[in-house]
């Protein structure tokens, strides 16, 4: 049950719609495995504002999925993880919550949309049951009252004829529509603050870009933050207000959008921007791949991670790790010698 | 789009932290909370197991439940501190029970295989007992250590007489199942097509009678000598060789060895036995295992009901009929002691199984 | 477009089931020629047996004749095959000569009472072990229900009757031993008196769920739409019941199947041991005194009833997994 102090605030008519709603200061998640501790964060601090929305970019392994759910909370410190630095949502600090009070946040105040929508859902729950419950759960909805309202939120993320919809099996649904419905699970109590992992990567790439529309129209209309985590910064092109692009669990560089595609200074910012398609370039052009494999997290290079993958790496990057430094007013990186000196 | 994911290939589509996630599940977090236990969580329990066990056998000598409930109190202590020293010692992965089930199964191996030459009092020979103590308590220090039966017969000597019994039949039955049910698995398997539904509708067949029944249907018409009833187990467990034999047959049929095999002209019986048998056996060997423990329940239950090994022949079965009725209400160690020997063999092999299983599941090998 | 994967899969499932009703006659097909055969080659006489000994060697033949025994064994099986199938399994070689349907007829209620409660009481305890033991794995209560699992699983279910008889029955004197009461005569009275017998058959069934149930639990609870459960705030009880549990039946309805076999089987030593007049003392009491015709309809009956159990079970996964419904097109 939730006390009626939270799911008042839940309510979007009184909250404010500008400040700060999310700080990480220097958040850290070791995980201890058989092999040793794997530091899939290692620190990473950014901040986000109410409505904004930030992008999380970096390959496989970076660990941008594992900040996405020590963010929410997902990951507490316990026998087989370690959690340092903090995360301040909404005035309050995530991880000394205790996990009745993460309940009743997960869900009402942050949402989540996963990546594969075809796991996401139980298969042996209906559509409307996987609405219902947590609309029962945040909003003490009766029966039919939540079954209203899960219909229209079905409307809402465009899946026609909701009423039938609602009735039928995960399985019975194509790609998208699971998507759409994971998105209506996420923002069925109008959370501040949503975390899309990944939310486009199982799909078709005609299904993608619905998707992410949809969700930019209801951030217009619920005004909730979003930090939208993907491996590919054109997803997250036009999409994000700012961008950071995580490399082996830290920050390499972090910009608004528009300075990041325009003037990268990270080479591995740039090298993930060359691996993008352009539409002017000619048909077949091979796009650049970036050479050799992200490191081993368990024992990560003592310098810069990039390094050993980096085409401008000198001596210093492979004995001295670089922190973040401003290039601009809120443009960060962390090289020791960046690209695109010259041109701005 | 593009994919990044594609460009970066090398590093394997899986996610290193969610691999590593999935690593950490169940033993090591077990490991992890279980921790270095102190020198004093060891030897305080050890000492204070053996000076219980001590006092239970002397000074509480002939107390009956009093002296039982006292050795048995020493025992778990005894192990409590026993596996806190293995793991102080050998690290956390020690595991002082499976180790005692192998020193048990050693044990009682052994004894069966020397039973004729070790000093055991008589164990069938009603003659020979008339003048031995009749129902005798199990007591550690007298010529009876566990105690006789209503004939005076020892019951120590039939109960090795009894593993004896049990272990040749169980054994025998489990090779016969493995051999036979192996060779028509990996066939099935190999050759498919009508080989394997011929193969499946029989197995089916056999499985369709469940076991116990198919067991008193063979004994009705057997006379109970031990190969008829290690025949009568060998097909109590022939069906479940063939499927383990056919499906880890199906998994390694296409891998690139035996393909090879077959590009270079190899024979049907030279691919199976030199490509598929090595890979198929180990499962098949650890389910032997598991199996064996099965058919020892087996062969008793048969037993206890009279239609196995027929006293004064000892199994551990039939000991247990012994005490059917209202003699065990008095005598309760005529069922107590060959129901231990049961109990602790098959959980030896059950334990031991299980952790072969755990190595060698071809479900669990990673590819 | 909704139409015709619809039909199809309408056919599929038709071809589906008629191969399975096929291999299901054969393999029925096989057994009871199987047991027949068996039973042909037991090596006391019949004749013997019905008679006594010290007849004349004509008195003896007469009998045989009349029993059908000197015909090919082919002949004598169509026969009996023959009746069989419309319900009459013939009539016993031993005293009171009466007609084996209507023994099996007596007896059977009585052995699918007690599975069904010792099956119905594994399920319940099962279940919230398993829920425990899973909800930590690897952890102090999913240690010690493992090796509890274990340690009762590697106790032989007519020792386990005996223990419970000792304890239960004369030690506190809780239950009455070896007496049965019908279910026509009071249900409660037939509930006291099937407690122990059922309890017993529990025991093993209780440890090998448990064991089963927490595997797949654990593995459910690793899937992602638990993420996305515990994503929307549900709690951990709610989890366990309303997502996990039902996609994590599968085994348990497969180890419901093979395990028939298992709990038939102790059914028959728990009737032995608490004297029931159920299949398995029938069963026991006829191999014991050599009657034949008796062991084979029993079988067959036995045989037939488990198994269109197991077909039932595997026709009931399409319940509870909605995909598989999809998943055979």
């Amino acid at each position: 049950m939730t006390s009626n102090a939270t799911r008042e605030s839940t309510r979007p008519a009184e909250r404010p719609r500008s400040g700060t709603l999310l700080a990480v200061e220097d958040l850290r998640t070791v995980i201890h495995t058989a092999r040793g501790d794997l530091k899939a964060v290692d620190g990473v601090s950014f901040t986000l504002d109410r409505g904004e929305t930030i992008g999380i970019v970096g390959e496989s392994g970076s660990g941008k999925s594992v900040l996405g759910r020590t963010i929410m909370g997902l990951h507490t410190t316990g026998p087989t993880t370690t959690i340092s630095g903090r995360v301040m949502f909404d005035g309050r600090d995530v991880q000394s919550l205790g996990p009745k009070d993460l309940r009743s946040l997960w869900g009402s105040q942050i949402g989540m949309v996963f990546q594969d929508p075809m796991t996401a859902l139980n298969p042996v729950k209906k559509i409307g049951v996987h609405l219902t419950e947590t609309l029962r759960k945040h909003q003490g909805l009766g029966r039919t009252p939540a079954r209203e309202r899960a219909v229209e939120l079905l409307d809402l993320v465009g899946i026609p004829d909701p009423r039938r919809r609602i009735d039928q099996f995960p399985h019975e649904m194509s790609g998208g529509m699971r998507q759409r419905v994971v998105i209506a699970m996420a923002l069925a109590n109008e959370p501040a603050l949503l975390i899309a992992d990944e939310p486009t990567t199982a799909l078709d790439v005609t299904v993608q870009r619905q998707i992410l529309d949809l969700l930019g129209n209801l951030q217009a209309e619920m005004g909730m933050a979003i930090i939208l985590i993907s491996h590919n910064l054109g997803v997250v092109a036009g999409r994000a207000d700012r961008v950071a692009v995580m490399y082996a669990g830290r920050v390499a560089e972090t910009a608004d959008a528009k300075t990041l595609f325009a003037d990268p200074r990270h080479p591995y910012s740039e090298a993930l921007l060359r691996a993008i398609p352009r539409l002017h370039e000619p048909p077949h052009v091979r796009l650049a791949a970036i050479d050799g494999a992200p490191p081993n997290m368990v024992q990560p290079p003592v310098g810069c991670r990039f390094a050993p993958r980096c085409a401008y790496a000198q001596e210093d990057c492979r004995t001295v790790l670089p922190e973040l430094e401003p290039a601009a007013t809120g443009h960060l990186f962390a090289c020791h010698h960046p690209v695109n000196r010259g041109e701005n | 789009m593009s994919d990044l994911a594609q460009t970066t290939d090398p590093a394997g589509a899986m996610d290193p932290a969610a691999a590593a996630v999935t690593v950490v599940s169940a033993e090591d977090a077990a490991a992890v909370r279980l921790g270095t236990p102190g020198l004093l969580r060891c030897w305080l329990p050890l000492l204070a197991g053996v000076a219980a066990f001590v006092v239970a056998l002397v000074a509480l000598r002939g107390q009956g439940w009093l002296t039982a409930a006292v050795a048995l109190l020493g025992l778990i202590l005894m192990h409590a501190g026993g596996a806190a020293l293995g793991r102080r010692r050998k690290g956390p992965e020690f595991d002082l029970t499976a180790w005692l089930c192998a020193i048990w199964l050693a044990i009682i191996i052994l004894a069966a295989v020397f039973a004729p030459m070790l000093p055991l009092a008589e164990e069938q020979n009603l003659s020979l007992t008339l003048d031995q103590p009749v129902m005798a308590r199990p007591d550690l220090l007298t010529d009876h250590p566990l105690g006789t039966n209503n004939f005076g017969l020892d019951l120590l000597a039939r109960v090795i007489y009894g593993a004896r019994a049990s272990l040749v039949v169980s054994i025998g039955a489990v090779v016969i199942a493995l051999v036979v049910g192996g060779s028509i698995g990996i066939a099935a398997g190999y050759f498919r097509k009508l080989t394997d539904a011929t193969v499946g509708i029989l197995t089916n067949s056999l499985l369709a009678i469940p076991p116990l029944i198919l067991l008193i249907a063979l004994a009705t018409v057997l006379d109970p000598t031990l190969p008829n009833i290690a025949f009568a187990l060998s097909l109590m467990a022939l069906p479940s060789m063939v499927r383990m034999a056919r499906a880890s047959t199906l998994t390694f049929v296409q891998r690139e060895f035996v393909l090879a095999g077959k590009a270079m002209g190899a024979s049907h019986l030279r691919l199976m036995m030199r490509e598929l048998l090595p890979n198929v056996i180990l499962p098949l060997l650890s389910y032997g295992m598991i199996i064996v423990s099965v058919l020892i329940v087996a062969e008793s239950s048969l037993s206890f009901l009279g239609l196995g090994i027929q006293a004064p022949e000892p199994s551990w079965g039939n000991m247990i009929a012994e005490g059917e009725g209202n003699t065990f209400e008095e005598h309760p160690h005529i069922v107590l002691v060959p129901g231990a020997a049961v109990f602790l063999t098959v959980f030896a092999f059950n334990m031991l199984g299980e952790k072969a299983r755990k190595r060698f599941d071809p479900r669990q090998a990673k590819i | 477009m909704i139409g015709s994967p619809l039909d199809l899969w309408k056919e599929e499932t038709l071809t589906k089931v008629l191969k399975r009703v096929a291999e299901l006659v054969a393999v029925l097909f096989i057994v009871s020629l199987g047991t027949f055969w068996l039973v042909s080659k037991m090596d006391t006489d019949p004749a013997v047996t019905m008679l006594g000994e010290g007849r004349t060697e004509a008195e003896y033949a007469a009998v045989r004749d009349d029993l059908g025994l000197n015909d090919p064994l082919l002949v004598r099986y169509w026969d009996w095959l023959s009746h069989a199938v419309t319900g009459d399994l013939g009539k016993s070689v031993v005293p009171p000569y009466n007609g084996i349907s209507d023994r099996i007829a007596g007896a059977l209620p009585v052995s699918v009472e007690l599975a069904v409660l010792g099956m119905g009481m594994a399920l319940l305890f099962c279940i919230p072990l398993a829920m425990w033991s899973a909800y930590r794995p690897g952890g102090r209560v999913d240690r010690l229900v493992g090796a509890g699992a274990l340690g009762v699983l590697s106790i032989p279910s007519f020792l386990a009757g005996l223990l419970i008889i000792m304890v239960l029955a004369n030690g506190l004197g809780w239950f009455p031993r070896a007496q049965w009461t019908r279910l026509g005569d009071g249900i409660g009275q037939n509930l006291y008196h099937a407690f122990l017998p059922a309890l017993t058959i529990a025991l093993a069934e209780t440890a090998m769920f448990t064991r089963i149930l927490r595997n797949d639990l654990v593995t459910t609870l690793q899937d992602d739409f638990i993420m996305s459960a515990k994503a929307k705030g549900m709690g951990p009880v709610h989890i366990m019941v309303s997502d996990a549990l039902r996609p994590s039946s599968f085994s348990l309805m497969t180890l419901m199947g093979i395990g028939l076999g298992r709990l038939i089987g102790s059914t028959v030593i728990v009737e032995y041991l608490f004297a029931l007049p159920g299949m398995g003392s029938l069963v026991i009491g006829a191999a014991n005194t050599g009657d034949f015709v008796t062991v084979q309809g029993a079988v067959l009956v036995i045989a037939v009833i488990y198994v269109l159990t197991n077909a039932l079970i595997d026709a009931s996964y399409g319940y509870l997994d909605p995909r598989i419904r999809r998943a055979h097109v």
